[in-house]
């Protein structure tokens, strides 16, 4: 049996802390576990929020981050508004998803997959293109759910509620600029 | 009264009808829009699940845009995009080295935004608290009685208030009060306020549609016969994945999705088409054939309290109900 706790990473709490806008509160937590009773994708989860919060204490910086946990976040906020330590349980899952794309711990892709091809589409035109998405993402991840999902495309698309081609913002340049100059940034600095 | 408007994605395409039913309710109620000059998608919880410092960028771009126009209040019908701006100034705000790190990469685009200038607000909040039920009700020319309609409210509206708490995050009132004020029958729907997963059935089919099936089931168990909602996300999913959810399930639901403009557009006569009505892929003309078919509620038979639950004295405290108007709360 491999143990669990091969590397230990103590200021693991720090950086997901340092790395969440404005006071996150992870240190407050008191493992009551209202947020895994709360959340409505808990059932997918390898791990509720609550055990998440207790691993991070315990520095399992890998485990961590190779937990499906943040990825099933829906971000209903459900949780948040519950806590009664006013833990910003959302944010330290986007924290965490951010995390473990960096360091690609993740075991399983499909969810980083459908954020990049959706940012990718938004950083190329300016706005989202559900159609070249949905194309791009499900030809890859399931092409076979593709096929059965052609019927609700095809009804949107006749409906005159999806379009065919990108829509583009008029200061395309401007917006790149400002995502490079941001990119930059981010890549020298935390929060 | 004027407000800068801010679309989003959705409501130029998949969501086109609530825009349609949102203009036209608007310009009826006096609420006049200025749009967003050039606005762009405010990568609803994507970017901010890759790129902390772009996702923030790129929602402050819009900020700014919407600073520029000289109006304090931005108004979102998107539940999705009013989350992510008003999130994204109030932490903008509590986080000053983030906000100067925006404001560098906006520069890049010659622009700038000084975070608390903008106001975000929900069409649903403009729609209560300044246009006024009162005044909703005063143009309904067509109440929509015999019609028992779910509002549903998914999670964003309400929670978590990052520019304030325009009402109960966990047991919302405000749509229900709409559809009372266009004559319409609420239903009670307990799951009101729950997730519809978002991109959930991108991700995994068997969890995002077990999040849609609990609400439509909800909904239908409780009699409804249309559900109205504020969100387009929320709409997409109960509605376009309807056909899927009942093919995986082995289910037989068809019930219709629509926007709670649409169904206060038409408690005001307006043409159905104008509204948008038509584009939904569950087919909503059955539901509406029974709008008339009953009496409209009366100021008595509306005000009629529920009989009182026989008590029993031995039986332990129970929670007591929550009061019916819910008082505004704003962030300072």
């Amino acid at each position: 049996m491999t143990t669990a706790t091969a590397q230990v990473a103590s200021d693991f709490i720090e950086q997901v802390i340092a790395n969440t806008p404005s006071e996150c509160h992870l240190e407050m937590c008191i493992q009551c576990g209202t947020c895994g009773a709360s959340c409505p994708s808990a059932e997918a989860m390898d791990h509720t929020p609550r055990q998440l919060f207790a691993m991070i204490r315990a520095g399992f910086k890998e485990q961590v981050l190779a937990s499906n946990t943040p990825w099933y976040c829906a971000a209903c906020y459900y949780c948040m508004i519950r806590c009664p330590q006013d833990v910003h349980v959302t944010d330290i899952m986007y924290t965490l998803k951010r995390m473990s794309e960096e360091t690609g711990l993740h075991r399983d892709s499909v969810a980083p997959d459908f954020s990049k091809a959706f940012t990718r589409w938004v950083f190329s035109s300016g706005r989202a293109f559900e159609l070249g998405l949905m194309a791009e993402h499900r030809l890859r991840h399931n092409p076979l759910g593709s096929i059965q999902l052609s019927d609700m495309a095809l009804g949107l698309v006749r409906k005159g509620r999806m379009d065919l081609t990108p829509p583009r913002i008029k200061d395309l340049e401007g917006f790149k600029r400002i995502i490079a100059k941001a990119r930059e940034l981010e890549a020298a600095n935390e929060v | 009264m004027k407000y800068s408007y801010f679309p989003g994605c959705s409501l130029e395409k998949s969501a086109l009808s609530y825009e349609q039913s949102t203009r036209i309710v608007a310009q009826e109620l006096g609420v006049e829009f200025v749009e967003v000059e050039d606005w762009n998608c405010c990568s609803a919880t994507e970017c901010i699940s890759l790129n902390l410092g772009v996702a923030y960028a790129v929602i402050a771009r819009d900020l700014a845009l919407a600073e520029k126009q000289g109006l304090h209040d931005l108004v979102c019908p998107c539940s999705a995009c009013y989350l992510n701006l008003s999130k994204a100034d109030r932490y903008l705000q509590e986080t000053p080295k983030l906000a100067e790190r925006t404001n560098q990469a906006l520069a890049e685009g010659g622009l700038s935004y000084k975070p608390g200038s903008i106001r975000v607000r929900h069409l649903v909040d403009i729609f209560v608290n300044d246009v006024g039920l009162p005044a909703i009700a005063a143009k309904v020319i067509r109440p929509l009685s015999g019609l028992k309609i779910a509002s549903y409210y998914g999670c964003l509206l309400g929670r978590p208030g990052f520019h304030g708490q325009i009402d109960d995050p966990e047991n919302p009132i405000l749509l229900d009060e709409m559809v009372r004020a266009t004559g319409g029958e609420p239903v009670n729907f307990p799951l009101k306020a729950h997730c519809c997963g978002g991109h959930m059935t991108q991700l995994n089919e068997a969890t995002g549609y077990a999040m849609i099936l609990r609400l439509l089931k909800n909904a239908v168990d409780n009699g409804a016969d249309v559900i109205s909602t504020p969100c387009p996300m929320c709409q997409m999913n109960l509605d376009a994945f309807q056909g899927p959810v009942n093919r995986y399930f082995k289910t037989n639901y068809h019930i219709p999705i629509l926007y709670f403009t649409q169904l206060i557009g038409l408690a005001f006569g307006m043409n159905p088409k104008a509204l948008g009505i038509g584009s939904e892929l569950v087919d909503a003309r059955g539901a509406l054939s029974k709008i008339g078919t009953a009496p409209p509620a009366t100021e008595d038979t509306q005000k009629k309290a529920p009989p009182p639950r026989r008590r029993d004295d031995k039986s332990l405290p129970m929670p007591q109900p929550l009061p019916k108007k819910i008082p505004v709360r704003r962030a300072a």
